[in-house]
């Protein structure tokens, strides 16, 4: 099992987030989560990482326990998350963004890490002495994945990739995360896009209020009628 | 007051510049604490007079031993001194700054003045209240000028100021701008959040920064201590304010605003005591602030806050 949460409870400040979630993730698989605003996604993803911690429950990552460890600790584990709003370093240049994701690596691995990650977007390698602020906000994505990548990990938690962005963008985007999982990575997809996040999970989870409603294949789920009524607008 | 002569200008841009280059070292520290965690650490200043006391110290240690070669006693000095202040930077950071972290940002401000005073205090009992000095170990200089008139002074002392204190910002200067943990520093400074998400322990990197301020900050110090030859527990309270001022002028956050804004300081302050009355000094330096503050908030070099979303 790449990723395992086991009732997980998180509050953010008084409120419960997440009440009682539980939910798998295989290796090399597609996941992903799709709800309406507010209803805990992007708690669920920074439950994993550790900031907030959950109050209750057990997230595991690979059959190690990582509930309690500090978010440091649980980054170097073999994750990496591609925040909302992307969170780019915007006076770090392209590539020291990029230095930055693959912090823990040696010169060699740094340079091989950067050269295919430039082969996935070559935009960022045209643009790689320009100061992250300066970018687009599609280019922008492509370097948040980017700096993603850098720390080779097994899962990649994206939260929200395609906000904010043009169609074709979007497009782009998701054949990309197609070519990461062909890779070996596996992906957990947080969106409110949901259409297309079921068109290309293998599986998905529909979370409401902090609890998940609903979870099947995502082909199933495109196909499902209360996913339809909901999330994909009849 | 003579008049307005060319070498009487000379003169005050000299010792504004031998001012500015202290000034400027103290206002790193603020600067690079300021733009990790957004706190003024009061208690730099206070960093900085401990710089100061091992510096005399040492040179006074030196001294009983016979060690009379300049750079052999530069080097020792400043090597001991930044060794010492520095863990007093990191430790100050550990017990009073960290344990806060997360809190409201008044909490760690009154405990940077807490720390302030008590390290004053703390000084004062071991080290006595009083003035503490030593014989000048570089003395001379350079004379330029009509015999007969104003003659320009460059002291050597004056001159190695200047050259210490830019080899060691062009040091810090490369540090931040090429290196690994130097990056990590920049991109901390923008979103510390963030650069946590990226698996970097920022704990460490805000302790860095403590280290190297109170690394700077006693570079600071024992070049004063050379200069004047005299310290006190009390010398870090109004050399900190001026250093904060420089920062703020500069623009707080950024570190060529810091250096700038310690030149800028250093330069008013030796004009305003040569045209118009040493009294005024303060004056000048600190309606300099207002002044800057009031045409440009951010400060000389410093930019808005970026609006994070």
């Amino acid at each position: 099992m790449m990723l395992k949460l086991e009732n997980v409870h998180t509050f953010y400040g008084q409120i419960e987030a997440l009440k009682g979630v539980s939910l798998d993730v295989h290796p090399g698989e597609i996941v992903t989560l799709i709800g309406a605003n507010g209803a805990g996604k992007s708690t669920l993803l920074m439950t994993i990482c550790g900031s907030p911690h959950a109050s209750k429950g057990a997230v595991l990552f690979e059959g190690q326990d990582i509930t309690r460890k500090p978010t440091h600790v649980i980054m170097q584990c073999g994750l990496a998350l591609v925040p909302e709003g992307r969170r780019i370093f915007p006076g770090l240049t392209v590539q020291e963004n990029l230095q930055m994701g693959g912090f823990f690596a040696d010169k060699a691995r740094l340079d091989t890490d950067l050269e295919r990650v430039f082969a996935l977007f070559p935009r960022l390698k045209e643009r790689r002495n320009q100061r992250g602020g300066t970018l687009s906000g599609g280019e922008q994505q492509m370097l948040a994945i980017g700096r993603g990548l850098m720390s080779r990990p097994n899962l990649l938690l994206l939260d929200e990739p395609s906000l904010g962005l043009a169609p074709i963008i979007i497009a782009q985007i998701f054949q990309i995360l197609k070519e990461i999982r062909e890779e070996g990575v596996t992906i957990f997809l947080v969106e409110q896009n949901a259409h297309r996040a079921l068109q290309l999970a293998d599986r998905g989870y529909v979370l409401e209020n902090g609890r998940i409603v609903l979870a099947d294949t995502g082909a199933n789920l495109l196909a499902n009628d209360q996913v339809r009524k909901a999330y994909l607008g009849g | 007051m003579s008049g307005f002569s060319l070498l009487e200008f000379i003169q005050q841009i000299i010792n504004g510049l031998t001012l500015g280059s202290i000034y400027a070292l103290i206002a790193i520290g603020y600067t690079m604490v300021y733009g990790i965690i957004g706190m003024i650490n009061f208690a730099h200043g206070e960093i900085y007079m401990i710089g100061a006391y091992v510096g005399l110290l040492v040179i006074t240690a030196l001294g009983l031993f016979g060690v009379g070669n300049i750079s052999a006693i530069l080097l020792v000095t400043l090597a001991i001194s930044i060794l010492v202040t520095g863990s007093y930077g990191w430790t100050v950071e550990r017990l009073a700054y960290r344990p806060l972290r997360g809190s409201p940002r008044l909490v760690p401000l009154i405990s940077a003045i807490g720390v302030s005073i008590f390290l004053q205090n703390y000084v004062q009992l071991g080290q006595g209240a009083r003035d503490v000095s030593m014989q000048p170990v570089l003395t001379g200089g350079w004379r330029f000028g009509p015999a007969d008139g104003f003659q320009v002074y460059l002291s050597y002392m004056q001159v190695l100021i200047a050259v210490v204190t830019v080899a060691f910002m062009t040091g810090l200067t490369l540090f931040i701008a090429r290196s690994r943990m130097g990056r990590a520093c920049r991109a901390c400074s923008e979103d510390r959040a963030m650069a946590n998400l990226l698996g970097i322990d920022t704990d460490r990197v805000i302790a860095l920064t403590f280290v190297l301020g109170a690394t700077l900050a006693a570079v600071a110090g024992v070049l004063v201590s050379m200069y004047y030859g005299l310290v006190n527990p009390f010398i870090g309270f109004i050399a900190g304010l001026k250093a904060f001022t420089a920062a703020v002028l500069g623009g707080i956050g950024s570190i060529p605003g810091a250096m700038l804004g310690g030149v800028v300081l250093g330069l008013a302050e030796s004009f305003a005591s040569a045209y118009l009355q040493t009294e005024y000094k303060d004056v000048v330096a600190f309606a300099l602030l207002i002044l800057v503050l009031l045409v440009r908030p951010t400060g000389l070099l410093g930019r808005p806050d970026v609006e994070k979303v």
